[in-house]
């Protein structure tokens, strides 16, 4: 007893040296304060995934070197983004780890194991975004759909919330979304017939305080959107992190596609709200607005993308509250984030599907015949790699597949919804023979992918105008997302293994290196006494990088 | 161009096929022929010959030898499209007889080609190639290991082909053979180099990333090229593989389709 005692003693000296007063609701909201943390899986409520740090300058970059390594006991993709809270990084290792480690020197304090239940069934990889904070309480989606609450100082769990049932389809990959004294968080199984839902729980007992259908259901507006029974079963999952603006009490998200993905003859209608972004006020759940990119999609055209929060200065002197889009059916998009106006949009990449938008922001379809190409192809313009805005250049910057098509094949005759099945309604294949088809999307053996099939891309867009202001071209494609800093250096990866720095003003290419695998999450920066260090993963494995000392 | 050569072949008693078959299969663009509703040659025959080693024994070899089936009518209570019947064949179908399969995309495409045209073609009138007298075309009057290489043997400035059975289809193989330059795929696409100092390199691309682009050369040496080194890097549209519609005979062309359909890779 005595020895538990002094040993608790010790522990507490070691964490007020450790760790800094806890993550309050306060300091989430104004995270922007603090840039030597990152406190949400995009940096801020924003999500703009721009850091205010600014030792690492266009003039200095070239002196990074590695500082650490840490490598995930884990064979699949590393798409978390870590969090830094004073000095102390948070991290998951796929599918749901949980691992504290030393943010200046990679050593590791604790990993929390969990083991998802054998029934998940995740369709595109065991894969985990990472984990959101408030307090001194961490909160992790799991891919079985639970909703585990750990001690940060621990990693021991706190309390386990079953948020859907695995064996239907139901999973989660998402980072949690810490608002006030909730935890929101959203289903993934669009590939499963799912009906899906963002829920928010009590960060503090895990219990369900509100629940939003992303379809609605009989008797709510937009359930008319669905044929018949359609809406039972019509996917409309969740599996990226929102966004929030605390002045308006809004929470953003994008919503995935309706299902069966390739057939809508079997669920015509809008299908609302599938990829849409749906504005809930965060107190409640309650739908405040929502746009849709794609009525009833035939091409998994999923909007599943960060919703980008702006404030823009307009032509004629005004601020304006706008949401930056760049969906995965190739369209940029600007819209009032008050009120969900549609305000400008414009394709990014080569778009056949729609000849398009009108007045309202609604594109205008233009279906191609069977067996021809449809621009963008199944995985889309650009697809869930985190954007950035950056407000010194007053530019929006995306990861964009160009050139880069496919050929949708939907089921002549509807397909039976089984619990727990795949619903997929046809399928989408490659528009160039040989090349990798879904489901095997990524490139698999070297040179299985050409040129002849698309290329990655880093695109600066002016949001004002969705105008292209610089575009730097990479043969293979990119799954990266982007990070750029107040010293206006913009940072991403790609398929081809490397990591790059930017001149975010001009597009030139200031530095690379090569890590040797996909770089498939967001790089984030941080820093700890007087370093900035920036953090890239690539295959299974977090770099972090500083300056040389 | 394609629909003439295939009228030639025709007449040459290549496959003695009914006519509507034929129409459907010169019909399409390479392109459209990946896909439902077109089916060649090739495949057919391929599949005649899986169906008759795999299928005939339960189904029958008119194909409605099982009360309720009749895979030659074209409508399946199982399946719709080409995607589901492969789905059926390669999974069974679950408490019935129907057992499942272990057949490559290549023998699921022969088999859908052969099982849809059953209806318009008698398959006693297919001609089958025979795997061995092509493997002696391929060694001799082909001499297509001078480019190419199976199991080790060989040259390597052209693709690999020691499992090239089980990675395409008999159709695919076949355009190979006569129109290796329309048929080319993107990743096969032979590339030229010229360094800054003038030297030459041309080969095979192995691999090929924004900066740099992985090759074996001419002298089937692996090289890593900087592009920023090159003053001239070019992909190539054309094949170096000559065409051999008019160097083989209808038979021999039969032949080394069924010995290149039997490279199924090295155990
Ligand atoms: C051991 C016997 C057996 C073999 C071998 C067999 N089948 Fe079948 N197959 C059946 C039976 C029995 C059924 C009907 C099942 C039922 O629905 O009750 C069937 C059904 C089918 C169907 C579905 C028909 C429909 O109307 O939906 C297809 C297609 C089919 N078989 C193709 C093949 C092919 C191609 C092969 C060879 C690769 C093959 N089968 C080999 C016994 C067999
Ligand atoms: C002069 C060199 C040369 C000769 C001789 C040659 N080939 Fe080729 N072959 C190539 C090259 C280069 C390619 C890759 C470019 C292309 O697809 O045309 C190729 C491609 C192929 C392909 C397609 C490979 C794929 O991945 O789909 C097949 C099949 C093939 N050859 C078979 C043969 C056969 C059989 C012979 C002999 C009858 C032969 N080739 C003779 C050079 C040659």
């Amino acid at each position: 007893m005595a020895r538990s005692v002094a040993l608790t003693c010790v522990l507490s000296l070691l964490l007020t040296a450790g760790l800094g007063a806890q993550v309050t609701a306060d300091r989430l909201r104004n995270a922007e304060s603090e840039p030597h943390n990152w406190l949400t899986y995009s940096g801020s409520y924003a999500s703009t995934r721009h850091s205010l740090l600014d030792q690492i300058t266009p003039s200095n970059v070239d002196d990074l070197e590695l500082k650490w390594v840490f490598q995930a006991r884990s064979l699949e993709n590393f798409t978390a983004t870590p969090l830094v809270v004073d000095g102390i990084m948070y991290v998951t290792q796929a599918p749901n780890d949980v691992v504290a480690l030393d943010a200046a020197t990679g050593r590791v304090f604790w990993v929390y194991e969990y083991t998802p239940s054998p029934e998940s069934r995740p369709c595109c990889g065991r894969v985990n975004r990472g984990v959101g904070i408030l307090g001194d309480t961490l909160f992790m989606a799991t891919i079985d759909a639970q909703l585990i609450a750990l001690d940060a100082v621990t990693g021991r769990p706190i309390w386990k919330t079953a948020v859907g049932e695995p064996s239907q389809g139901y999973a989660m990959t998402v980072a949690p979304l810490v608002i006030d004294d909730k935890v929101v968080v959203g289903v993934a199984g669009g590939e499963y017939g799912i009906r899906g839902y963002i829920a928010a729980y009590d960060a503090a007992t895990g219990d369900e305080v509100w629940r939003f259908y992303t379809i609605p259901g009989p008797g709510e507006p937009g359930n008319d959107t669905w044929a018949g029974d359609s809406w039972r079963y019509g996917g409309a999952s969740v599996w990226l992190t929102g966004s929030y603006d605390p002045e308006l009490n809004l929470t953003y998200w994008g919503i995935g596609n309706p299902g069966p993905d390739w057939n809508p003859a079997q669920r015509r209608g809008d299908n609302l709200y599938s990829d849409s972004v749906v504005a809930l006020d965060a107190d409640t759940g309650e739908l405040r607005w929502y746009f849709q990119f794609t009525p009833n999609d035939p091409y998994d055209y999923d909007a599943v993308q960060i919703p980008v929060l702006a404030d823009i200065e307009t032509a004629d002197g005004q601020v304006v509250k706008v949401m930056l889009w760049a969906n995965r059916n190739g369209f940029f998009y600007a819209l009032d984030r008050t009120t969900g106006r549609f305000i400008n949009g414009r394709p990014f990449v080569t778009v056949n599907w729609a000849e398009g938008l009108d007045d309202s922001g609604r594109p205008i379809q233009t279906p191609q015949a069977p067996g021809e190409v449809t621009y963008p192809g199944v995985q889309g313009g650009t697809n869930w790699y985190s954007p950035s805005y950056n407000p010194g250049t007053g530019l929006f910057y995306l990861s964009a597949w160009e050139n880069y098509g496919a050929i949708f094949e939907p089921s002549s005759e509807p397909e039976e919804y089984r619990p727990g099945q795949l619903f997929l309604g046809g399928r989408p294949m490659p528009a160039i023979p040989g090349a990798a088809a879904p489901p095997a999307l990524t490139r698999g053996h070297v040179n299985r992918w050409t040129e002849a099939v698309g290329n990655g891309a880093v695109i600066a867009l002016d949001p004002r105008t969705g105008e292209q202001r610089w575009k730097f071209e990479m043969t293979d494609m990119t799954t990266s997302g982007i990070l750029t800093t107040a010293s206006d250096v913009l940072f991403t990866g790609g398929r081809e293994g490397y990591f790059y720095a930017f001149d975010a003003s001009d597009g030139e290419l200031l530095w690379r290196t090569t890590l040797g695998g996909v770089v498939h999450n967001g790089p984030m920066s941080y820093q700890v006494d007087d370093a900035q260090y920036v953090a890239a993963a690539a295959g299974n494995v977090l770099f972090v990088f500083g300056l040389r000392d | 161009m394609r629909d003439s050569r295939m009228r030639d072949r025709r007449h040459a008693g290549f496959l003695a096929l009914a006519a509507a078959v034929l129409l459907a299969a010169s019909g399409g663009a390479l392109r459209a022929q990946e896909h439902a509703g077109q089916y060649e040659q090739a495949d057919i025959e391929f599949g005649a010959r899986l169906y008759a080693d795999n299928c005939s024994a339960c189904h029958g070899t008119e194909g409605d030898a099982i009360a309720g089936v009749s895979l030659r009518s074209g409508t399946f209570s199982n399946a719709s499209s080409d995607a589901e019947l492969q789905a059926v064949i390669a999974n069974g179908l679950p408490d019935t007889a129907m057992p499942p399969g272990e057949y490559t995309e290549a023998e699921l495409s022969g088999l859908v080609a052969f099982i849809r045209t059953m209806g318009d073609v008698d398959p006693a009138t297919l001609t089958v190639g025979d795997a061995g007298r092509g493997e002696a075309v391929f060694l001799g009057k082909g001499d297509c290991l001078s480019c190419h290489r199976v199991a080790g043997r060989g040259s390597r400035s052209a693709p690999d082909l020691t499992d090239i059975g089980a990675v395409r289809s008999a159709g695919a193989l076949e355009r190979s053979l006569l129109d290796p330059t329309g048929s080319m795929l993107p990743v096969n696409r032979p590339v030229r180099a010229v360094t800054r100092d003038g030297r030459e390199l041309s080969g095979r691309r192995l691999n090929e990333d924004t900066f740099t682009v992985q090759l074996i050369d001419q002298n089937e040496r692996l090289v890593s090229l900087e592009k920023a080194d090159l003053q001239e890097y070019t992909v190539l549209t054309t094949s170096p593989m000559p065409s051999y519609e008019d160097e083989l005979s209808e038979q021999e062309l039969s032949d080394l389709l069924a010995y290149l359909l039997s490279l199924q890779g090295v155990d």
